[in-house]
This record gives structure tokens, sequence and C-alpha cells, in this order.
């Protein structure tokens, strides 16, 4: 049977599968070409679908997720090197230098701010919160708001 | 417009509704004393658009009475907070299902283009549309 014969719901749901799958096993040694086959596509195909639906083929798509894993674990003040083998990258420096192309900054830079950023909420948390629903809320008649919490 | 408020019956159901269903972003999730917190997240491609994930809870903005009005209002489904809109509306259709949301209307084109409609674990509706 050739593509064109499917329904195209089928279709969509071979790749959302494909998708899926790549966000529950970002960390395995994923074979994107199994995905294909899984999803009944040629390599060709499944990629060009893959494409026009999510703007990225499925390699640089597993390598976003994963770089978004990592920003999540940093933010749980996870070493930077178990960050790197915990989302499925093989070697610190790839790890280093796909996230700071995707995010700016270096895992370490990326670790150091988030944890600022943590600290500040917890000392002064309405610096982050609109005047108008702290007001609203009546958290700004707290005047030492660390009696409060 | 940097912040917009959704009204939820409870936040932590919210954030695995919204950070873990629907893929947003956690902005902040702040603190703010015994039982009150400011959560805020936004849509993965807008990073400055707070939707603030406010808790319904009688004190300063509502009353006991109002708060319990609010609180049946909004699990009726009273209330569609907004449209949003992404790039392929048939393959998020499927992934969203698949995760669990609830939709009120499958993909369908109108004249407007094509709509869907799905609900947050709170009751509210929003519009699903497609990037034109």
């Amino acid at each position: 049977m050739t593509m064109e014969q499917y329904p195209k719901v089928y279709l969509y749901r071979r790749i959302v599968e494909a998708k899926l799958f790549i966000d529950s096993h970002y960390a395995d040694n994923i074979d994107l070409d199994n995905i294909a086959d899984e999803a009944y596509f040629s390599k060709f195909h499944f990629i060009r679908q893959f494409k026009k639906i999510y703007g990225k083929t499925p390699h640089q798509y597993l390598t976003v997720v994963r770089v978004e894993k990592a920003m999540q674990l940093l933010r749980t003040d996870l070493a930077v090197s178990d960050v790197c083998y915990s989302v499925g990258f093989e070697s610190p420096s790839s790890f280093s230098g796909l996230f700071k192309r995707i995010v700016g900054l270096t895992p370490s830079a990326y670790l150091t701010q988030q944890q600022q950023i943590k600290s500040q909420i917890l000392k002064t948390p309405l610096n982050f919160v609109p005047g108008c629903f702290a007001d609203k809320n009546g958290w700004t008649k707290k005047s030492n708001f660390e009696e409060v919490i | 417009m940097n912040h917009v408020s959704i009204f939820v019956l409870n936040q932590d159901s919210a954030f695995e509704f919204y950070v873990n269903k629907l893929g947003f972003k956690v902005h902040t999730d702040a603190p703010m004393g015994p039982g009150m917190r400011w959560l805020t997240v936004c849509p993965p491609e807008q990073p400055d658009l707070e939707i603030s994930l406010m808790a319904i809870t009688d004190g300063m903005m509502f009353t006991k009475e109002s708060a319990e009005q609010m609180r049946n209002l909004v699990k009726k489904g009273t209330f569609g907070f907004g449209v949003f809109q992404c790039n392929d509306i048939y393959a998020t259709y499927e992934e969203l299902k698949k995760k669990g949301v609830e939709f009120t209307k499958a993909p369908k084109k109108e004249f407007y283009g094509v709509e869907a409609l799905f609900k947050d674990d709170s009751g509210n509706w929003f519009s699903l549309g497609q990037k034109k």
C-alpha cells in the first residue's frame, strides 16, 4: 500500500506516536531509522512529514528535547556532568556546545543563573508579582515577607 | 499585554495540565505564604506572556460567597479564557488527545479557519486554531 492510500488521520497518528516516543525515550540511544520503520514510513518520508509538522527534523527535535530536559534538571541543582549523561548526551563537550547554541548560555552559566533566580524568588517574591495582583491578593500588606513564609 | 489570568480550581493540577500536557514553560513559581502561590506559565513560543494560574480563594479578591460562586462557574465550564494557535492542528489534536486532554469539538473547517475546542482540568474552555 502506498502512503497516499492511508487516510490522513492515520498518517498524523503515526507521526505523533514517533514524536511522543522521542519525548519519552530521549535519554536512550535512539535509532531514528527504527522509529521511521515503526511508523511504516520510508526514512525520507518520515523526516519530511515530521519536519512539515514540527518544523524540525527528528534529529533536531531530539536534540531540543534533550536540551530542554537538561534545563529542567539544572534547575534542580544537579551537576552539569550528571545532567549531560542523564539526558542522553555522550560527551560533556558536545552537550555544552549544543546547549550554548540553543539556550545562549553554557550549562554552568545557566545553572548559576537559575540558582540566583531561585534565591531571589525566596528572599523577595514580591519582585516577581505585578503590584496590582499582589495588592488584590493582600500580599503587600505583609511588611516582612520572611515572617509570613 | 504581558500578563493574563486564568482562574483554576487547583494550582497543582493546573500545573500538571498546562506544563506536562500542553507543554507550557514555567515562568515563575513563588510561594507567597501559607496556602498561597504565584504561578505563571508561558506558551512555548511566547516567553514574555505570563499566564497566571490563579487559585480561587476567599481573601482580598473574593469573599467566601463569591469564591464559591466563582468555583462553581469555573467547574460548569462558563469561561473561555482565550484562543491558542498551533502549527498543525491535526497533529496537536492527536497528541493532546493521547495525553488525556478533553476536546469538546474535534478540528473542523469553519469559514475563519480550522478550529477545535478543549477544556483544561478545571473546566475552562479554549479555542485552538491553526496558524495560516
